[in-house]
């Protein structure tokens, strides 16, 4: 059961990896990365339980943290300066 | 279950190098700092699979963290665009590849991933006695941390000095020219936040 998690896992990771490589615009490869990030939080949580060592969930927890850290970060560099999203308009509320 | 690890750490490590592939190639800035981001992710939960959760822990706050921020920092500094390039010199790849090719072989004399056969697995009292003798020799309870301060003390010490001249360096390349401006006015001075965060507030609403 978790080697199947663990699998379906990897393949999303491969899908969010193929958009934040290919995203037309910054904010899909930002979205990507976000995802990414949960995914990885969700691989460590279930490869704790295949390993049979699920000590590591708290590791899972601070990487949520972080990985919020840096999406907030780039969000905010985002809301600061206007000639980074060049191809942003008003519109795509 | 061996193969189902190696599996795992193989499909991270290919992540990696699609990754690396697309930093390289993509001229957005900006992608490139976002996918440096996620390189760091990989790596991390690389380094939790091998077992190794302290570095995958500071790979994780460091890489994916600190280096992101850095990173924008650096690029609003610049253009988020990267030049066009003219014709890439064949003899730098060439340079690329021959020391990757040098670091690669210095690897190959080191004891396999996991392996039971390496000196530190089997060095008669090494890892007995860190276990067993390191509280009362050094103290803290976790014994990594025991190693990494006081049986390879010195180690650190110059990991450490390394990192503290390369941060000299670079703050002696870029951090003397900005104290002195005294009447430049910051690009966005607190004052104009409140009613842009008003508007965003609004809009949202």
């Amino acid at each position: 059961m978790f080697v199947a998690a663990a699998l379906a896992l990897l393949a999303t990771m491969i899908l969010t990896i193929v958009r934040a490589l290919s995203g037309p615009t910054l904010y899909d490869r930002l979205l990507a990365a976000n995802s990414f990030g949960t995914k990885i939080v969700l691989f460590i949580a279930v490869y704790g339980f295949l390993a049979g060592r699920p000590d590591f969930l708290d590791i899972a927890l601070v990487y949520t943290l972080i990985n919020f850290v840096g999406t907030v970060a780039v969000l905010k560099f985002y809301e600061y300066d206007d000639s980074v999203g060049g191809d942003y308009q008003e519109d795509d509320y | 279950m061996i193969s189902m690890e190696h599996l795992i750490i193989g499909v991270l490590l290919a992540f990696l190098v699609v990754i690396t592939i697309g930093i390289i190639v993509l001229r957005d800035l900006m992608a490139a700092v976002i996918l440096t981001g996620l390189y760091s992710l990989v790596a991390a939960g690389a380094f939790v699979v091998m077992d190794a959760v302290d570095v995958a822990f500071t790979e994780a706050a460091v890489g994916s963290g600190i280096s992101t921020i850095l990173f924008l920092g650096a690029v609003s500094f610049t253009r988020a665009e990267q030049k066009p390039r003219g014709n890439d010199s064949w003899l730098a790849i060439v340079f690329v590849i021959a020391t990757g090719a040098l670091l690669i072989y210095g690897t190959l004399d080191m004891p396999r991933y996991g392996s039971a056969e390496s000196p530190a697995q089997t060095h008669p009292q090494l890892g007995k006695r860190f276990l067993e003798q390191s509280a009362d020799e050094v103290g803290p309870p976790n014994i990594v941390t025991s190693v990494l301060a006081s049986y390879r003390g010195y180690d650190t010490l110059g990991e450490t000095v390394v990192v503290f001249a390369a941060g000299i360096a670079v703050m002696s390349l870029l951090g003397l020219k900005r104290r002195r401006p005294e009447e430049e006015i910051p690009e966005h001075a607190p004052e104009d936040q409140p009613p842009e965060l008003e508007q965003d507030t609004d809009r949202l609403t």
